[in-house]
């Protein structure tokens, strides 16, 4: 069998366009996946290969976006997720959705429950055997009876791809399969997918991971800022080499276009110009649940005042994890290293010490753990710094609002009071307010997490201009961004992480976003 | 200050007013308050409503005085419950707790011939005691409240029973009584009122008004925009007739009850703290987004234990107020107690998911509630139909605040 069968393809995908409120998410994509092929989808943080997928599974129903969808030739208009299992397309996503509780063949037939002859009632018996074969077939020794819960994420993974079969799956869509996965069970769950594939199954896979697609893929399709950049050929037949280099990939996956403004870079002129705000040595932190993982190994860094410095990583690098487990180990479970603000060891082991220390941390997810969407603007502003409002032991409400008009004008927060609900602003507003607090707190090192995601443009160059006017006055910025044309253009220098290590430093005049690239997807080993 | 007409805002440096921007300020911070607002006219409604089906008798001063006392353990159990559910959190034992302590009280003074004011402060140290146990359970093991409070609610029942080995205990020295049937002493010469009433009356009404004039100033001072200056005036007179009215109704039947002094020094004193105070900030920040909030530096897990030790003494409060009204300690006191402090603070605007609610609001809800138990059984609705009654307005409350969220949009 070839690679490129005369076989009539299993998907084809045209002129696919799909509008958010405010942005394309995917205009005008092209997806053709063959008979029985491995086919891989790559691109950055953001490229739009979810979306992709939300559409071919009905997620996003027909009629919610353009273009159409022909499966096995026939075009399908799916409504619901339902509707394209029934025709045997089974999407798993990263998150895997099972009930911890139950058992692993209750997860299996979940919605699909084996019934027999009585309408309504579970036939045990039938949905045990049927378990036990589908689990043979996916190499999971386990016993059906078994708690999911008991079962590492590896195996559940497996049960993932049991449950798809059990659906009579003749596409398989898996999102990261191996992020949260080590190297053995990684190695298991490729090995799988390669023997579906003889099977006569059909997989799209949605990796960051070059060598595993180098290693099982027939074809990629790259994805960048929503459009199709170009499918390359990777082998063309199941079991030759790979005809493929990790650096084409990477080539078609890098240069976004540098449609944004940058503010022209301004310099600190304070007499401690240079010297070391932030160092950080050693950090080592273990997951929170799966505690074999390290989700920051052996990271060291630092940050200079009036510095901004990038960490660059594509999705599930750490740097989220980095910067929450420095401030406050809000993250995981710290095993090693130390932090150093000013020259001093920093005390960060609670967030009220980490702000102590002169640390800030503005989230990447703001509705979740930036803002109290239900408190108005001047109280979310003033939550950081409220001991330091205290007059005669209480908040001085006037002198708090004095601070949230101070900022509503400098910040140009669009807003008819500060009174307003938080939860009414616009994303860009919204990220204002965050900053507004931590720029109060007034720290020494500014941790800014994806800190321009999901605002438009306008509003972004008003964030680029505040954080170039805080390393102006001297403050150290971490900036975090899947960006790369942003850490490009607002960068004094950029760190990459891949799989929770750093993996090169680069100074902006020697960077280049496939420079970047190279260093995020590189693997270990 | 300009010689503004009325509808001009005073600030004294005098820009271009920004009276929309003013006002709108006004009908949001009104707006997002609705169900307070809304509870408060609600209340307006009951009143008048009750005043005209039972012929006048509800505002008649013994009545008013009658309404205060039977209503105040209840308002003091709610104001605790509020500041609890701003927290994200529940505590069904209340009722319990209020039984117990009682009966401890019954304990110490009765059997142990203590000195009523000790043994009052020594079950106020019980208290919070009970409420550091539950608060330990909660915010550093990790326990739900809901399940720990559960268990307080059976825990501190049984030790009722325990300690009062099933009999009630009776009767409490004349001081301690005083604390729920008591009233503030008259002094002075004989005038038509009650003089002292008449003085805390005239107290009032001049804080109340200090500091609104006080706040407006101290609002130019610092530039922010103030409400339009008739508006202001307005709420003056507002203020003004409606603690008027009050004082001449209380001061026309033996005065200012003691209860209504405790529960004036709560409103007042938790209020302040829940919205001035950095704690009380602590606490919606927590019950609107906890994990915002840690991460902005809020302790939690002290917060929320403090949130408890406060309930639990303000439990203990109303226990002694309960058993000193019954002049007993009974097994059987406080039940359902918690059910009512829950009502109440649902009532004043309190969320499920925390983060919102005020003080006052849960005095509101007290209220509401007790006007109706008052009317009602002054109009002679049995008390069946007056729990369907009850049940009734509090969906009625709650359901009408979701709906007006929705049509709001967000």
């Amino acid at each position: 069998m070839s690679a490129r069968p005369a076989g009539r393809p299993v998907l084809e995908m045209r002129g696919i366009t799909k509008t958010f409120p405010g942005v394309k998410a995917l205009s005008d994509v092209n997806l053709t996946v063959g008979p029985a092929e491995i086919h891989a989808i790559c691109g950055e943080n953001g490229a739009g290969k979810s979306t992709l997928m939300k559409v071919l599974s009905g997620v996003h129903p027909h009629g919610s976006y353009d273009g159409e969808i022909l499966f096995e030739g026939e075009p399908v208009a799916f409504k619901d997720i339902r509707a394209s299992e029934q025709h045997g397309i089974v999407i798993i996503h990263q998150e895997l959705a099972l009930v911890p509780y139950l058992s692993i063949a209750e997860n299996i037939f979940l919605g699909n429950e084996q019934t027999g002859s009585t309408k309504g009632f579970i036939d045990w018996n039938d949905t045990l055997r049927r378990a036990s074969a589908l689990l043979k077939r996916v190499g999971l020794p386990d016993k059906p009876q078994t708690p999911v819960a008991d079962i590492g994420v590896g195996k559940q993974q497996l049960v993932e791809i049991a449950k798809a079969l059990a659906k009579e799956v003749k596409l398989l869509i898996l999102d990261e399969p191996t992020a949260a996965l080590n190297d053995e069970d990684s190695a298991k769950l490729l090995d799988l997918i390669v023997e579906l594939r003889e099977q006569g199954i059909a997989c799209i896979i949605i990796s960051h991971k070059l060598g595993e697609i180098r290693q099982i893929a027939d074809t990629v399709t790259v994805l960048r800022d929503g459009r199709t950049i170009e499918s390359l050929t990777v082998r063309h037949s199941p079991d030759s080499a790979p005809e493929l280099s990790e650096e084409q990939i990477i080539r078609s996956m890098v240069g976004r276009d540098l449609d944004h403004r940058f503010p022209e870079r301004s310099t600190y002129a304070g007499e401690d110009a240079g010297s070391t705000a932030l160092t950080v040595s050693g950090w080592t932190v273990r997951h929170p649940v799966d505690h074999q993982r390290l989700v920051v190994d052996d990271v060291s860094l630092t940050v200079r005042r009036g510095e901004i410095v990038g960490i660059a990583g594509l999705m599930g690098a750490g740097r989220t994890e980095l910067a929450m487990s420095v401030f406050g180990r809000s993250y995981g479970r710290y095993v090693a290293g130390r932090v150093e603000v000013a020259g001093r060891e920093a005390d960060v082991r609670t967030v009220p010490a980490a702000i102590e220390a002169g640390l800030a941390y503005v989230t990447e997810d703001r509705k979740q753990y930036g803002l109290n969407l239900i408190d108005n603007i001047n109280r979310n502003i003033s939550l950081a710094s409220l001991p330091g409002m205290r007059r005669r032991g209480v908040v001085d409400e006037h002198h708090e609002r004095q601070v949230a008009e101070g900022y509503r004008t400098s910040m140009n927060i669009k807003t008819p009071t500060v009174f307003e609900q938080v939860g009414r602003l616009s994303g860009g507003n919204q990220q204002k307010v965050v900053l507004s607090r931590w720029i109060h707190a007034d720290p020494e090192v500014l941790i800014l997490d994806e800190p321009t995601r999901g605002i438009d443009v306008g509003a972004k160059f008003e964030i680029y201009t505040v954080i170039d006017g805080l390393a102006a006055a001297g403050k150290a910025v971490l900036f975090i961004s899947s960006e790369l044309p942003e850490l490009l253009g607002m960068c004094d220098r950029i760190y990459t992480m891949a799989e929770g290590r750093l993996t090169g430093e680069v100074a902006r005049a020697d960077a280049t976003q496939e420079s970047l690239m190279r260093h995020m997807t590189a693997t270990r080993s | 200050m300009t010689t503004a007409t009325p509808l001009h805002k005073d600030s004294p440096t005098g820009p271009p007013p920004a009276r929309p921007a003013a006002l709108t300020a006004l009908l949001d911070s009104m707006r997002t308050n609705m169900r307070q607002y809304g509870m408060l006219v609600a209340l307006l409604f009951i009143v008048v409503l009750f005043q005209i089906w039972t012929d006048g008798t509800l505002l008649l001063p013994n009545n008013v005085s009658n309404l205060i006392q039977q209503n105040g353990y209840i308002l003091i159990l709610a104001i605790g419950m509020m500041i609890v559910i701003i927290a994200g959190h529940i505590d069904l034992s209340v009722g319990s707790l209020v039984a117990f302590v009682g009966a401890m009280s019954a304990v110490m003074m009765v059997k142990q011939d203590m000195p009523w004011v000790l043994a009052l402060a020594l079950s106020l140290l019980i208290g919070a005691v009970a409420g550091a146990w539950q608060g330990f359970f909660i915010a550093y093991v990790g326990i739900p409240s809901f399940i720990v409070t559960l268990a307080g609610m059976l825990l501190f029942r049984g030790l009722t029973q325990i300690v009062l080995e099933g009999q009630s205990l009776a009767p409490f020295p004349e001081g301690f009584q005083n604390i729920a049937k008591g009233f503030i002493p008259e002094m002075g010469p004989y005038t038509q009122y009650h003089n002292p009433t008449l003085v805390l009356g005239a107290l009032a009404l001049a804080v109340l008004l200090l500091r609104e004039v006080r706040d407006r100033k101290r609002q130019a001072a610092y530039e922010l925009d103030v409400v339009p200056r008739s508006l202001w005036l307005t709420k003056c007179v507002a203020i003004a007739a409606a603690v008027i009215a009050f004082t001449l109704t209380l001061a026309s039947f033996h005065g200012v009850p003691v209860v209504m002094l405790i529960m004036c020094a709560l409103l007042i004193g938790l209020g302040y703290v829940m919205r001035n105070a950095v704690i009380g900030r602590h606490v919606y920040a927590l019950g609107g987004n906890k994990a915002a909030a840690k991460l902005s530096g809020v302790k939690d897990k002290r917060v929320v234990f403090l949130v408890f030790v406060n309930m639990g003494v303000l439990a203990a409060l109303a226990g002694c107020v309960y058993a000193a009204r019954l002049n007993a300690g009974t097994p059987q006191a406080g039940l359902n107690f918690e059910l009512e402090a829950i009502a109440a603070s649902f009532i004043g605007g309190a969320s499920m998911s925390g983060g919102v609610g005020t003080v006052m609001g849960a005095v509101i809800g007290g209220l509401v509630l007790g006007v109706l138990n008052n009317g009602m059984s002054l109009v002679g609705i049995g008390t069946d139909y007056q729990q369907v009654i009850k049940g009734l307005v509090l969906l009625a409350a709650v359901g009408f605040d979701i709906w007006n969220k929705r049509k709001a949009g967000r």
